[in-house]
């Protein structure tokens, strides 16, 4: 049976996503976001290089802005305050990223189980007909971790950290 | 002279490649040398964090520790001849990873003339209780003719 409630108000989702630190470190902005599905880009930028002859970004800022993006839009498509973690993300890196140029993401969740909330997406540049990179994800519903609606609590130390940790799947998000 | 990543490798000094790549700075990655080999790190930093409700690491930095780990240890173990490319990288994100170091380790599985299958742990308190894992491939070898 799949969770029933209200979908969340994607303001919400917008201002969860902007206080995330990892996030505002990296440059990412939401670009457009509907329930279940969702746009987010990065903005070229030298601290972000992986290949110093290059000047292509690290593997890990795609892997990021893919991973928020997944992450958000599955927030958006399951109802209000439903805990999620990431249980797994698979990326295949199609071609590099070309230096200089702002990196784009699309994500939809297309299937949401009980338990389960399945993802892909894709990063490119200006079409997404030509992609830097694919990845599929899957998340775990009923978990505990960020529920959009709820007001955030700053928890600090590891035994409140575990009280609340997920009860099964793996990064808590 | 120059330092390059070819340099760096020649002379066996992988864990100073870290120092020319701006991302590894910007992020916190670095790398040491332990009885079983070349461990990497992602060091915590406030700008890491992807929950602040349980100041958990963003699942995303992870999984660039996860690669950069895959990459430095291609680079540490094997002759490969060009900086290793990453073909495709999936990780299971196994326990939350909190607000402390995170460490990563590197066993090439497989490795073939152009490419290498690598499996990569990480882990916070001890490498027993992983946070989490990946396996990557990776390009070595330049397509000759």
């Amino acid at each position: 049976m799949k969770p029933s409630g209200p979908l969340p108000e994607l303001d919400n989702i917008k201002t969860v996503f902007e206080d995330i630190p990892h996030c505002k470190a990296l440059g990412m902005q939401i670009i457009e976001l509907r329930h279940g599905k969702g746009f987010m880009e990065v903005e070229y930028d030298k601290k972000l290089i992986g290949n110093p002859k290059t000047g292509v970004v690290h593997g890990g800022v795609i892997t990021a802005l893919l991973d928020t993006l997944c992450g958000v839009v599955v927030m958006s498509a399951v109802p209000e305050n439903t805990p999620l973690a990431t249980l797994d993300l698979r990326i295949d890196y199609l071609h590099p990223a070309t230096p200089g140029e702002t990196i784009r993401a699309s994500a939809e969740c297309y299937k949401v189980t009980e338990y389960v909330a399945f993802v892909r997406g894709l990063a490119y540049h200006d079409v997404a007909g030509d992609p830097i990179a694919n990845c599929t994800g899957t998340f775990m519903l009923a978990a505990t971790g960020f529920a959009p609606g709820k007001p955030p609590r700053k928890v600090k130390g590891k035994a409140a950290a575990s009280a609340i940790a997920p009860r099964e799947g793996g990064q808590p998000c | 002279m120059l330092k390059t990543i070819a340099t760096l490798k020649e002379a066996g000094d992988i864990t100073s490649i870290n120092t020319l790549i701006p991302y590894a700075k910007t992020v916190g990655l670095e790398s040491f040398m332990d009885d079983h080999g070349l461990v990497t790190v992602l060091r915590f930093r406030e700008s890491n964090i992807g929950n602040y409700l349980i100041n958990a690491i963003h699942g995303g930095v992870v999984g660039a520790l996860l690669e950069h780990a895959g990459i430095l240890h291609l680079l540490a173990e094997t002759e490969a001849a060009v900086v290793p490319k990453i073909v495709n990288l999936s990780v299971d994100y196994l326990r939350p990873c909190l607000a402390a170091d995170t460490f990563a380790r590197g066993t090439v599985i497989k490795q073939g003339r152009r490419v290498a299958n690598v499996r990569v742990v990480a882990w916070q308190d001890t490498p027993e209780k992983p946070v989490a894992a990946a396996h990557a491939h990776f390009l070595i070898g330049e397509r000759s003719g």
